[in-house]
C-alpha cells in the first residue's frame, strides 16, 4: 500500500503537501499523527511547531479483493494472473494464465467455491456487502450461454412429450439464468427444488 | 495445502492471531486440523457447513492424486 511521511508545521499543511505527493483526495486516504512538537525558535522569538504525519491510501475494496486472490492462487500453486473490472452493481475478476481447468473444477465447483470464499472474506465486517464475481478466462459468459441452450433444449423436450424435466444441481446464479431464459414460454413453467446444493431446476409443461 | 487452508481461515476470522492449522501425513492420507478462537468456529463451518465444504473442494482441488485430504475442525 502507498503511503508517504510528511513533516510541516501544521496538520493541515503536511496533510496537504502528502496529498499532492500521491496525487489523491483526503476522503481517499487514512492519517496518522507520528509526532507533534512545538519549540521555541530561534532567539525565543517566533514558536516553531512540527508536525509528522503519515498518509496511506486506503485499500479499494477491489484492490483488496485482487491481492486476495492472487494470494489464494500462489497458494494453490497456480500461476495466473488476475485482472479487475469494477461494475455498477459488482466487481468482476478475472483470472487468466495456464492451469486454468483446474480452478474451474468439476461442473465449475471449484470456481464457486473460491468466489463463495472470496466474498466472505472481502466483505467481512461490512453493513454493505459488494457482490464479487470470479470468472476464469470468461467461462462464466461461455457457461450462461449453455446453460441458456440446455433450458430451451429442454424445455423443447417437454413441450413435444408432456413430461416434466429434472435439471442437475446448480448454484442459485446458474438456476437464475434457466429460469429467465424460459420465463416468456407460455406452454412450460420453472420452479426449483431440493435443498441446497443440491436444488435443482425443473421444468414443467403448464397446467 | 497448509498455507492455502490457514490463509482461507484467517481471511474468513477477525481474530486472526487464534488461527493455527495442523497437519498429519501419513502413507495415503493428510489430515488438516483447522483451530480457530471458540466464538468463530461458526465462521470457518458456516450454515450447514457450507463454509466448511467450500474450503475442502478447494483444498481437493489442489491434493496430491495419490492422497486423501481431510480438512477439519479440531477439536479441544
Amino acid at each position: 500500500m502507498r503511503s508517504v511521511e510528511m513533516v510541516a508545521r501544521t496538520k493541515e499543511e503536511a496533510l496537504e503537501l502528502a496529498l499532492k505527493e500521491l496525487q489523491t483526495e483526503e476522503d481517499q486516504v487514512d492519517v496518522e499523527v507520528l509526532e507533534e512538537s512545538s519549540s521555541k525558535g530561534l532567539l525565543g522569538l517566533i514558536n516553531v511547531n512540527k508536525v509528522r504525519i503519515r498518509v496511506t491510501m486506503k485499500e479499494d475494496l477491489s484492490q483488496k479483493a485482487a491481492r486476495l486472490l492472487r494470494e489464494i492462487l500462489v497458494n494453490m500453486g497456480i500461476s495466473a494472473q488476475v485482472e479487475v473490472f469494477k461494475r455498477d452493481d459488482h466487481i468482476t475478476l478475472n483470472i487468466t494464465g495456464e492451469d486454468l481447468g483446474r480452478i474451474i473444477g468439476r461442473r465449475g465447483q471449484t470456481l464457486n467455491s473460491l468466489q463463495y470464499l472470496l466474498n466472505l472474506a472481502v466483505n467481512k465486517g461490512r453493513a454493505e456487502k459488494e457482490r464479487i464475481i470470479v470468472d476464469v478466462a470468461g467461462y462464466r459468459k461461455k457457461k450462461e450461454e449453455s446453460l441458456k441452450k440446455l433450458a430451451l433444449r429442454s424445455a423443447d423436450r417437454v413441450k413435444r412429450y408432456g413430461k416434466k424435466e429434472i435439471l442437475y444441481p446448480m448454484s442459485p446464479y446458474e438456476r437464475r439464468i434457466i429460469h429467465l431464459a424460459l420465463q416468456n414460454n407460455d406452454e412450460i413453467m420453472t420452479y426449483s427444488e431440493g435443498e441446497e446444493p443440491y436444488r435443482r431446476v425443473i421444468i414443467s409443461p403448464q397446467k | 495445502m497448509q498455507e492455502l487452508v490457514e490463509l482461507l481461515a484467517k481471511s474468513l476470522v477477525d481474530q486472526t492471531e487464534a488461527v493455527r492449522v495442523d497437519k498429519t501425513e501419513t502413507a495415503n492420507s493428510i489430515l488438516l486440523e483447522i483451530t480457530v478462537a471458540p466464538d468463530e468456529i461458526g465462521k470457518i463451518i458456516g450454515r450447514q457447513g457450507r463454509i466448511i465444504k467450500a474450503i475442502r473442494t478447494l483444498v481437493r482441488s489442489c491434493a496430491p492424486p495419490d492422497k486423501k485430504v481431510a480438512v477439519e475442525l479440531a477439536e479441544e
